[in-house]
């Protein structure tokens, strides 16, 4: 542990100090929503995949909730003052749960082989990579072509998981067998799925880290129905809710109840961002007076207070104020009707009827639309819902079939990985919704973008990142309606649930029930 | 007629109901100027509690009364509008098939069973999920599901009425098959068709009503279905959220039934139960 940076001794002591006595043993039922297609994290990466594979898997680097680097498998790294070497140092005597020797031989198959292959999100990022090595069994440096900024973000769990060479080497990985019985490093094993009803996972007494995990065993709970899941809650049958497996209705409900806490911590990292794309190509949208209009006309507050229960943060702009290189020195938007109208008549709005597709993930995103659409019809402008199914949401937005459509898109920690997608002219394609669907060009940012990305120096691309809010902030190319905050509810005995910026993903370590 | 349709006091009743509720759909623009999905108070205001929102607010902080008044307006027209478009498709395939017999009733006999054998609600879903649901794809939907018994009903009484003798004299004085169709015979199987009409607006209603609480209804008009399929989830800490609209889908739709049946009673005074004919 000599290797350890002094940043990450102070939060270990920080949380030893406040822990009470942790107790060993007991089983925690969780509900999964919905029922993961596949739990190998290395092929599937959705989100109830990430939540139950979170404990088999392990990554490199695990994440405060401020976004800091902490060890994971990785015990120490080193950065080069150029920004272009990456070497991490691992931790000893790591097993794999089939008992063979976890070594960095393995990190280079996942990172250079296995994910390469199979993990588009992170091949993005693997194209600045030159070379990965391994001098030593415990040693593995990353050097990069140019300096990446946002590299050292990349090494969660769920971004690049680390998969074991000897099962995967040479086979066709999305047959593998061993798919359907997970062997990761984690601190818990994949014993048993009951295709349906629930996923079990056991204690992995080998697991590298004295005294962890404390729990004995974790269920995670499949139950269709968001009804079902809140009654499942009061009557004991499950201990954590995660965040969106109950409607936000049930929630005040859930939290008030004698033993139950919330929190809306343990999104940071992914940092979901809510807007409505609207479409910069034709119609009313396109004017950027009209854009600005709706950003005025919107009471988010009243939405955020009254649809999601308090829960999450009014954004500025299009990077959330968790993740890194946030600014808030932009013009901002707050609820004026009156200003709306006055650049409605300025650009001489005729009553255009716009059309506005919910995102089709049930009644809380319902009603979010019906109150956009009652505060733009107050200022004047004609709005129609579009109904919709996940299968039509997708077809309408990646064909730019709409005039304004909700979504939420992560961030991923940085505005690299997970912003400029959405802004840039490279990233107007069809065919995908979470691209640059709405459109907007602006060859001027897209070049400010593109070097913001490479700078080493992290205050140099705060300063290029700030200049960009300012000017995107202008254009409205989106309505940013809503950091989203998905609360996770849990009984009280339940302690140290969500410890990181990706929360219950890999929150499961570190929890443990008080008796 | 009228006095025998009076003399049933279920009737009466319903009639009465009926008109009040087309009054209130009427009027509902002076009622609630802001219309039905104005935010106008605090969400899940009690009803009862607040001067000037007798039924409370839903979950935006919406007006129930403005709701159920403007719902009123959808549930109404849905009702009227496919019943007339069924009764257009129903009575002259019923009538045609009745009349002539032969290859004419085999095929448009069918023909209608084939929308028979598909249970209605479960066809109404299909055509309303493939039309993208706005009030007319939801109002053809129903109508295309409801028009098979009216035909069946038209060609029976087509089928009795054109043996009569004064449809032979029709005949002998050498009147079109055509004129003594919508002459002679039509006119006199309008009764049973005016009792099943009144019965049929209010099945209309409860299937939007059941389109809507689905999810299938049209997302920019509020209807009594919606209502309700919005309050489900809040069902346990909001219970006037689907309480009223369900009071306002019962009433009305009971009302229409008493209607139906006094008609029934005044038009078919052979079937009456009185027997006061």
């Amino acid at each position: 542990m000599k290797h350890l940076k002094a940043t990450t001794f102070l939060i270990a002591a920080a949380f030893a100090g406040q822990a009470l006595a942790q107790e060993a043993g007991g089983r925690l039922d969780i509900v999964v929503q919905p029922e993961p297609p596949g739990l190998m994290l290395g092929l599937v990466q959705n989100g109830p995949t990430q939540l139950v594979a979170g404990d088999i898997y392990e990554g490199l680097l695990r994440y405060t909730t401020d976004l800091e680097p902490e060890p994971g498998l990785a015990k120490s790294w080193d950065i080069s003052e150029d920004g272009l070497t990456y070497t991490f140092h691992l931790n000893e005597g790591v097993k794999w749960h089939d008992g063979e020797p976890f070594t960095s031989a393995d990190v280079v198959f996942s990172a250079d082989v296995f994910l390469r292959e199979t993990h588009a999100r992170l091949r993005a990022s693997l194209a600045y990579v030159d070379t990965i090595t391994a001098p030593d069994d415990l040693t593995v440096v990353f050097k990069l072509k140019e300096p990446f900024g946002p590299f050292i973000s990349v090494f969660e769990v769920g971004t690049m998981p680390m998969i074991p060479k000897h099962i995967y080497e040479g086979t066709d990985y999305a047959t593998n067998e061993m798919n359907a019985t997970p062997i990761g490093t984690g601190p818990f094993k994949f014993d048993k799925w009951e295709k349906g009803s629930f996923i079990h996972l056991v204690k992995n007494e080998d697991y590298y880290v004295d005294g962890l995990p404390h729990l004995d065993e974790v269920y995670y709970r499949v139950i269709p129905d968001a009804a079902s899941r809140a009654v499942a809650f009061e009557t004991g049958e499950v201990d954590v809710l995660p965040g969106g497996s109950v409607e936000n209705w049930d929630v005040a409900r859930l939290t008030e109840m004698d033993g139950v806490c919330s929190t809306g911590s343990g999104w940071e990292f992914f940092a979901p961002l809510a807007w409505m794309w609207l479409n910069n190509r034709e119609g009313p949208t396109s004017d950027v007076r009209f854009r600005q209009a709706i950003m005025y006309a919107m009471d988010r507050e009243f939405v955020r207070d009254v649809v999601w229960n308090g829960f999450g943060k009014i954004p500025t702009g299009p990077v959330a104020s968790v993740t890194n290189f946030y600014s808030d020195g932009v013009t901002q938007y707050d609820y004026n009707p009156d200003k709306a109208k006055a650049l409605l008549d300025e650009m001489g709005y005729d009553g255009e009827t716009v059309r506005l597709l919910p995102l089709p993930y049930g009644e809380t995103w319902q009603r979010w639309a019906e109150a956009v659409r009652q505060n733009l019809s107050e200022v004047g402008i004609n709005v129609e819902i579009d109904s919709t199914d996940v299968a039509g949401w997708n077809e309408k937005t990646s064909q730019w079939d709409y005039d304004m459509a909700f979504t939420y898109l992560y961030q991923y920690g940085d505005p690299a990985l997970g912003v400029s997608r959405n802004y840039t002219a490279d990233r107007i394609q069809k065919g995908s919704p979470w691209n640059n669907v709405e459109g907007y060009e602006n060859p001027e940012l897209d070049a400010k973008w593109a070097a913001a990305a490479v700078m080493a120096d992290p205050e140099a691309r705060q300063d290029a990142y700030d200049e960009i809010q300012k000017e995107i902030v202008d254009d409205v190319p989106v309505a940013w309606l809503l950091e989203l905050e998905f609360p996770t509810i849990y009984r009280c005995n339940v302690h140290d649930l969500v410890t990181t910026g990706i929360g219950l993903n890999d929150g499961i370590r570190n929890a443990w029930i008080e008796q | 007629m009228i006095r025998r349709f009076a003399s049933n006091k279920g009737a009466v009743i319903g009639v009465l109901i009926l008109l009040i509720v087309i009054g209130l759909a009427l009027s509902a623009d002076l009622l609630f100027p802001r219309g039905p999905w104005a935010m106008v108070q605090r969400p899940f205001l009690v009803p009862f509690t607040m001067d000037g929102f007798p039924l409370g607010t839903d979950t935006l902080g919406r007006d129930v009364a403005a709701g159920l008044v403007h719902g009123a307006r959808v549930s109404l027209l849905v009702g009227l509008v496919s019943t007339i478009v069924a009764l257009a498709i129903g009575v002259p395939l019923g009538a045609v098939a009745g009349f002539y017999g032969g290859w004419a009733d085999e095929g448009a006999m069918r023909f209608t069973e084939f929308f028979q054998t598909i249970p209605n609600f479960a066809l109404a879903i299909v055509l309303v999920a493939i039309l993208e649901p706005t009030l007319t794809s939801i109002t053809s939907a129903i109508a295309i599901v409801s028009w098979p018994p009216v035909a069946r009903l038209v060609r029976a009484e087509v089928m009795a009425v054109k043996r009569r003798e004064y449809v032979d004299a029709a005949r002998l004085a050498g009147l079109s098959n055509f004129r003594i169709l919508t002459g002679e015979v039509l006119p006199n199987t309008v009764s049973p068709i005016i009792v099943m009409a009144s019965l049929m607006v209010a099945t209309a209603i409860l299937l939007e009503s059941s389109l809507s609480f689905l999810g299938l209804g049209d997302p920019n008009a509020m209807s009594w279905g919606y209502m309700i399929g919005a309050a489900r989830t809040v069902i346990r800490s909001a219970w006037w959220l689907s309480f009223f609209p369900g009071v306002a889908i019962l009433v009305t739709v009971l009302a229409l039934n008493l209607i139906g049946e006094g008609l029934n009673d005044a038009l078919n005074p052979h079937l009456s139960r009185k027997g006061t004919a």
